[in-house]
């Protein structure tokens, strides 16, 4: 394994070094970075193309300068842009908040992806699985910019109109609420009698919860409370026990409800005390406590069978601790969206945060997903697509495999036959094919960097290009292209580490 | 859950006996190409993409006319792409269901005066010439670099391979804008050329997989044993073989080409003015989506329309070379075939061994007459002429 691990490093240093050469070879063809002097006529045009030529080494041939570019490079120094700044200043800003965007919009995907092809792998050849099947194409043939316009006019200005006076009309609650009755209906199946019962329920529990959004303003200052907390917490903990152990392992019940109560208990001193005076470190402290401490309580309560009781309860842990700090959030929304940078226009269409609005910890943050909303859905509509795709495709091969056969047999219960057997096989291929498209999503990340006005990596390398200024461009490429190398690598050690048929070395 | 199938074990055999039939019935004496061509068309998302496709391709090349490296013939739509016409009712689309009627500038004008109608047309050709360019080149690039890779193996194939990860370090839109700045203004046919020649990756890889377990086959041993040259074998035996998965990911390569470009001419490094593509008349025209907002629906609609065909009529392909993955036929089918016949016998083997005929069992083994066909389960026959595959007079 190690031994493989050093000959693929050292195959991916070779193949960077060889792809950066005719990166910077192709870049320095692209244009003259004096163009915009010698078409100038100031008066000292003469000395400034000097200063520049000497700059960029413009007076060696390409190919040596790459020499000089890349000897520069390992002591860590990208060079300078034609205007004379450090191009590492400007990478270390564009670095973290393209990672910001690219960060959530995969996480988002590969979340949904797998939610949605596992559902329409089980439900196949229904309703849902034609329209997710339907859906996934389309995604595919949208281009990025032309729904980022679409998002801006309709994700942002127009929800911004209607968050002035949060109401929702009643011709929109009868349709919504009947686009989840047939979306619950055709998820969760079953006989036409057991279809229409869910069918009615859902539609009409929708429409319950939107009349009373429209009726009591909720978007306008959203917030749980402690009731539905409660509800909220108790659900979580069944719903997480039933998928991932049974209801039968009365143990994971009784631990997961533990968490939950915990959770609900926390609830008032967290909000009051705890959560006020906030940094990020303490959060993210907060976060792994909160997985820590219930997966104890999964370690304590499970006393056989410990692992799949404390995985269970680290989820419910997280997810009602996340449960409080949304609520968090929530109850800043009021002040953030009324505040005067804001000026009641939430959802922004440009840039990564709004100029000097200051405010703690909260206010900060709800600024962040405002911002960061309408670029991560407009990235992440195509890797979604085939993720559901690929989740999809990938669980039916697995369910028609032998053993799934053999674990049913046996007599196991749908619930064993999927969870423990059929998707942790499924996950497989999967996995790859995210850690391929990583590297993807960052170079593909230009498009919308641009239409949203962020200013990351894409935007480094357009407007390097525009300007012929090769530094930027080439330091772009440097960190897309390592990290796209990198995650090459790491899909094939995590395939051969998951799949144990997969023989290296 | 599925209560009609599991009641009686009797109407379940039957039923699992009909699917039996079904299939074999649809593939009893048939060449490949029937069977491929039959499942395509019965596809039916991938043929209705197919004709909307093909309306699109005519409708872009025949209403504006063609406009190649000097050649220019008119079309039958009055107005040029280029014409400043004056603004009929300030340059809002005539065209309307109710009333039915197109009008004088059915999808509007901009604010310059000019037909949308012709710009979109003039946008769609372009869009579809990168495409289809860039489909072709990357294709052909990549069969050749993906066969020989898989062919040769050892330092061939290593060689080759590292190239490949090369180019495929460098993502597709970052080397098109690199390249689309200094060629997108040579028009569209050199845009798609430069996009195809570094598209070609995934291809590649593919292809090498696939010649890789082909190479190892019988019918290949028996080529190489009666003298074929390697670029007979690559070409006349194996490649043959290998067409699904090339046909399948040229078509998908095809669907992201469009989307490239449009991306490439909206940052503005494709297609360069005066000329149009669908990307770049987006581009131009998105501040004025709020007074305006024909001027991008339209190019959008045309981009989504062409790239959703082309994904459909990629699934419907990848369905007829792989039915692996297809769709059971309906209960309803079923039953329907096994009440015609009482309960079907499954065809097995009724065909005489002698004949001409095709074995596809999930498109694994292709008996085509000429090979040796070792997932053909039938018992040896001395004197049948499968069996000696070196005899010369076979």
């Amino acid at each position: 394994m190690a031994s493989f691990i050093i000959r693929r490093l050292i195959a991916s240093v070779f193949v960077l070094l060889a792809a950066t050469f005719l990166m910077y070879i192709l870049v320095s063809l692209s244009g003259d970075p004096l163009g915009d002097l010698r078409a100038s006529n100031s008066p000292n045009k003469d000395e400034l193309m000097a200063a520049r030529t000497k700059l960029l080494n413009l007076d060696v041939p390409p190919p040596l300068r790459y020499f000089l570019w890349l000897g520069a490079l390992f002591r860590g120094d990208f060079g300078f842009s034609v205007q004379n700044q450090p191009v590492n200043i400007l990478l270390g800003n564009a670095i973290t908040s393209t990672l910001t965007l690219v960060t959530t919009a995969v996480v988002v995907a590969i979340f949904l992806g797998l939610i949605v092809g596992i559902v329409s792998a089980l439900r196949q050849y229904s309703g849902f699985d034609y329209s997710v099947t339907l859906l996934a194409f389309l995604f595919f043939s949208l281009p990025i910019f032309w729904v980022a316009v679409l998002l801006k006019q309709y994700g942002a200005i127009r929800v911004n109109d209607w968050l002035g006076d949060p109401t929702i009309s009643i011709p929109v609650i009868i349709g919504v609420s009947l686009v989840a009755g047939v979306l619950w209906m055709s998820v969760i199946g079953g006989n036409w009698k057991r279809r229409w019962i869910v069918f009615g329920v859902s539609a009409v529990a929708t429409a319950a919860v939107l009349t009373y959004f429209s009726v009591t303003e909720w978007f306008a200052d959203p917030s749980i409370g402690i009731v539905v907390y409660s509800a909220l917490a108790l659900g979580i903990a069944f719903g997480i026990t039933a998928i991932s152990t049974g209801l039968r392992n009365r143990k994971a019940v009784y631990a997961s409800l533990i968490v939950a109560v915990l959770g609900i208990a926390l609830y008032f001193p967290m909000l009051n005390y705890i959560l006020n005076g906030m940094t990020l470190w303490f959060f993210l402290l907060l976060a792994v406590l909160a997985v820590v401490v219930s997966g104890a309580v999964g370690w304590f309560m499970g006393a056989p069978d410990r692992g799949p009781v404390m995985r269970t309860t680290a989820i419910v842990g997280f997810l009602c601790a996340a449960f409080i700090a949304l609520e968090k959030y929530m109850s800043y929304w009021q002040a953030y969206a009324n505040s005067s940078r804001v000026r009641g226009r939430p959802i922004a269409t440009v840039g990564a945060s709004t100029p000097g609005l200051g405010g703690n910890f909260w206010v900060q943050g709800i600024d962040l997903y405002t911002h960061l909303l309408l670029p991560t859905i407009a990235i992440l509509l195509v890797s979604f697509a085939s993720y559901a795709r690929y989740s999809r495709a990938s669980l039916l091969e697995v369910m028609n495999q032998d053993y799934i056969r053999t674990a049913r047999a046996k007599g196991l219960t749908q619930r064993t036959v999927i969870v423990r057997h059929a998707f942790r096989n499924a996950l497989i291929p999967i996995t790859t094919i995210i850690a391929f498209d990583v590297g993807a999503i960052i170079g593909g990340a230009v498009v919308t960097e641009t239409v949203f006005g962020w200013s990351g990596m894409g935007r480094l390398f357009i407007d390097g290009l525009r300007m012929v200024d090769p530094n930027p461009v080439m330091a772009f490429f440097v960190v897309t292209g390592t990290l796209a190398v990198l995650f090459n690598l790491i899909a094939d050690l995590v395939y051969a580490g998951l799949d144990p048929r997969i023989k290296v070395g | 859950m599925n209560t009609t199938t599991t009641q009686e074990p009797d109407a379940a055999e039957s039923a699992a006996v009909a699917e039996i039939s079904i299939e074999q019935k649809e593939t009893e004496g048939l060449s490949q190409g029937q069977i491929v061509r039959r499942r395509f068309f019965r596809h039916r998302g991938a043929l209705i993409a197919m004709i909307v496709l093909v309306f699109i391709v005519v409708l872009a090349f025949t209403s504006v006319g063609v406009d190649l490296w000097g050649l220019r013939i008119h079309g039958w739509w009055p107005y040029s792409w280029d014409q400043i016409l004056p603004k009929v009712n300030n340059g809002v689309p005539t065209m309307s269901l109710v009333p039915p009627q197109f009008g004088q500038h059915p999808f509007g004008q901009d604010e310059v005066g000019r037909d949308i109608f012709a710009v979109v047309m003039r946008g769609a050709q372009q869009s579809l010439m990168v495409m289809v360019i860039a489909g072709v080149v990357a294709t052909i690039i990549g069969v050749v670099i993906g066969a020989i890779a898989g062919y040769y193996r050892k330092a061939t194939d290593s060689v080759l391979m590292r190239f490949t990860d090369i180019i495929i370090t460098i993502p597709l839109i970052v080397i098109g804008a690199v390249l689309g700045r200094t060629f997108g203004s040579l028009g569209a046919s050199v845009l798609g050329i430069v996009i195809g020649i570094f598209a070609w990756t995934t291809m590649a890889r593919l292809v090498r997989g696939e010649f890789l377990t082909l190479r190892e086959r019988e019918f290949v041993d028996a080529a190489r044993v009666s003298g074929a040259r390697d670029r007979r074998i690559i070409f006349r035996h194996i490649l043959p073989n290998a067409v699904g998965v090339i046909v399948v990911n040229a078509t998908l390569l095809m669907a992201g080409a469009i989307l490239l470009e449009s991306a490439l001419s909206y940052l503005g490094f494709g297609v360069q003015a005066p000329d149009t593509s669908l990307g770049k008349i987006v581009s131009d025209n998105q501040a004025a989506f709020s007074t305006r907002p024909w001027l991008f629906w339209w190019p959008g609609i045309f981009i989504i329309a062409i790239a959703l065909c082309v994904n459909f009529i990629g699934d419907g392909l990848r369905d007829a070379f792989d039915p692996r993955q297809k769709k059971m036929p309906s209960e309803r089918a079923m039953r329907r075939a096994a009440r015609a016949g009482g309960p079907v016998v499954p065809i097995l083997d009724a065909v005489d061994p002698k004949g001409p005929q095709t074995v596809t069992v999930a498109m694994e083994s292709v008996y085509t007459g000429d090979v040796v066909n070792y997932h053909d389960q039938r018992p040896e026959e001395p004197g049948d002429v499968q069996n000696d595959p070196l005899n010369p007079e076979r």
